[in-house]
């Protein structure tokens, strides 16, 4: 909006002067005493400002000052000292991480990219199959086959990450002299897709099985879940298009190509992007409940590096630095994925 | 022409019935088979021999279950934590998320921020480890010894939910609000008997999905709840599988039922409850994804 004069000034006929307007003389007010004024809104207003503060205090003291403790990460660590009072030691540790060239650093590199592998994998084959659940629900034009096929693929989002990995390690667990190996193993080993030696080592002791476990389970667990909301976006296509298309010439493939593609592509973009977004930040618990020290090789993230080097271990400073570069990298991820959503369709995700 | 076009959705109609047959039936076939195991006799589940059906039908194992007093046990502690937890994260949220809604309120911009970056970015393991450690000690410094406490209260949060509440206030029709403030009603009374009655849907999606977590929450558990007593499920059952994977310390075993058997029962016994408050949560869960897919 342009300022004209007259929102400051007011032309007095009776003195024949210029005197400033009484809303020009709010708005001065307001500027100087910014403060103040902010404390009065409040102190009027002031259920809705308490309304906030719980939540406030509950993200400040678990979710802001634990950042103040990233500064461990800069510092030499001491068991007995707090934080503010240990000695400076740079970037040292994050030196010694990323070029220390001993074990460390390459453990560390390694978790740096079973991580992103990890994620990577979960792109190229979790994410697809929702998709194609969802079409194929869509397929099913009786309602009640079609939610008996939806519940039962549901089914395993209902076990905890605790109750999943039980069932997967089970499954596919070592034989032993007094009991035979899981039964996914046996099914295996019967097929002629793995070795009997192999299936009866344990699946799970064997880093070359360990993605293939995270990403089929993963599948298992989510796939049912995830094409909800997919399949909504199918459903909500017009039966018209489709009998258009049909008068016009089109089979199945076409129809899925004209039709149902450009119908869900924004639902698709959206979710890749989210999905590309968090392609670091992996879930710690469901690795670190499915490795175990035969298959670091390709199991060990950079959460579960940090976990064990950091809880389990002493090197407090070393872990907090490993896991503070893979999410900040992490963090420009989501912020870069979030401008490009913004910009291609004008949904953004926060 | 018109026959071409039958052929290809044929071939597809069957295709998706087949394929989507087998999924649903990999998806059930895995709590078949722990049942069955989980009831076998100790020879036919030990060498393998079950594949959908029990054999040599026993309860021992479930018998064992029922008879640990520790299973009963983590089982409360667990319903302790889910309740506590998501009433108090509830409580929080709903008060933050309408706050939030209101356009006058003041540094709205940066509230919003202040949540949202917590979804960006977070600390990490460590430090956050360090910070309940602190939080342990001020916890004890002021009486409250039990750590089932600290889990209730410094653990959970979720920024994504608060956002989910906010954008369901800010839904609400203005002139509702309006004609309530005319009738007399205070800010609380506003958010009570408007603003709740008005969102029931999205908060039963919310404190779902506050329960689920507070449901599943194994690591933190693990880590800051140091007496046995006091474990949730989650972290009875993760010992549990610890203790009887493990070939050395199963040895010894001698009982009519095998050793797997146990665990079977245990993932049995922790499935079961949440399938029979299954129908009646399903609407909101599969509401949630839809609320969650796109945000404003």
């Amino acid at each position: 909006m342009k300022a004209k004069a007259a929102d400051y000034l007011i032309y007095d006929e009776a003195s024949g002067r210029y005197r400033e307007s009484p809303e020009q003389a709010v708005r001065d007010d307001v500027e100087k005493h910014y403060w103040l004024h902010v404390g009065r809104t409040i102190l009027k207003d002031w259920r809705l400002y308490l309304m906030l503060v719980p939540m406030i205090l509950v993200f400040l003291f678990w979710r802001y000052f634990p950042m103040y403790e990233l500064l461990g990460s800069f510092k030499v660590s001491d068991e007995v000292k707090p934080v503010s009072q240990q000695l400076f030691s740079g970037f040292s540790y994050f030196k010694r991480l990323l070029v220390g060239g001993d074990t460390l650093s390459t453990e560390f590199w390694r978790a740096l990219r079973n991580t992103f592998l990890l994620s990577f994998y979960g792109l190229c084959f979790g994410f697809p199959m929702p998709i194609i659940l969802a079409l194929f629900f869509n397929e099913i034009k009786s309602n009640i086959a079609r939610s008996v096929y939806q519940v039962l693929t549901y089914l395993p989002k209902f076990m905890s990450t605790v109750v999943m990995t039980s069932l997967v390690t089970m499954l596919v667990k070592q034989g032993s002299l007094t009991s035979g190996m899981g039964i996914v193993s046996q099914f295996l080993a019967n097929m002629g897709w793995i070795s009997r030696d192999v299936a009866n080592a344990g699946l799970l002791n064997n880093p070359n099985f360990f993605r293939s476990i995270y990403q089929i389970s993963g599948i298992w667990e989510g796939a049912g879940y995830d094409s909800i909301v997919f399949f909504a976006a199918i459903i909500a296509i017009s039966p018209t298009s489709y009998e258009a298309a049909q008068i016009d010439g089109a089979g199945k493939m076409a129809q899925m190509r004209y039709v149902v593609l450009p119908s869900i592509l924004s639902t698709i973009v959206i979710m890749l992007i989210t999905r590309i977004g968090s392609l670091l930040n992996i879930g710690y618990e469901k690795v670190l409940l499915l490795y175990n020290t035969n298959t670091y090789v390709t199991a060990d993230v950079v959460s579960t590096f940090a976990q064990r080097y950091g809880l389990a271990g002493a090197a407090k400073g070393i872990a907090s630095a490993a896991e503070m570069m893979n999410n900040v990298i992490g963090m420009l991820l989501v912020i870069g994925a979030n401008t490009i959503a913004r910009k291609a369709s004008d949904v953004s995700l926060y | 022409m018109k026959r071409k076009l039958e052929v290809s959705e044929l071939i597809f109609k069957i295709l998706s019935y087949t394929l989507l047959t087998v999924f649903a039936l990999c998806c059930l076939y895995p709590f078949v088979y722990a049942v069955s195991a989980a009831i076998s006799g100790r020879a036919a589940v030990d060498y393998g021999e079950i594949v959908l059906l029990p054999k040599n039908i026993q309860f021992d194992a479930f018998r064992r279950m029922f008879n640990d007093n520790m299973f009963w046990n983590s089982y409360s502690n667990t319903l302790f934590l889910t309740l506590y937890g998501t009433l108090w994260a509830l409580g929080y949220s709903i008060l933050g998320a309408y706050a939030l809604s209101k356009r006058r309120l003041l540094f709205r911009k940066f509230f919003n921020f202040f949540l949202v970056f917590t979804m960006w970015f977070s600390a990490g393991l460590v430090p956050q480890y360090l910070n309940y450690l602190d939080t342990k000690e001020i916890f004890n410094a002021i009486g409250i010894v039990d750590d089932k406490w600290l889990v209730v209260i410094a653990m959970g949060m979720a920024a994504m939910n608060i956002i989910l509440l906010r954008n369901a206030f800010e839904g609400v029709p203005s002139e509702i609000e309006e004609a309530a403030i005319v009738d007399g009603a205070s800010e609380f009374q506003v958010l009570s008997q408007v603003y709740i009655p008005m969102s029931k849907s999205t908060i039963a999606t919310v404190a779902l999905f506050f329960g689920i977590s507070r449901w599943n929450g194994y690591f933190w558990a693990r880590q800051m709840i140091s007496n046995a007593n006091e474990h949730p499920l989650q972290v009875f059952i993760r010992l549990k599988l610890e203790q009887f994977t493990d070939p050395e310390a199963m040895a010894g075993w001698n009982e009519v039922y095998a050793s797997d058997s146990v665990i079977y029962a245990l993932i049995v016994c922790s499935i079961v409850p949440i399938l029979i408050i299954y129908p009646f949560i399903q609407k909101y869960f599969a509401k949630g994804v839809n609320v969650g897919g796109v945000k404003e």
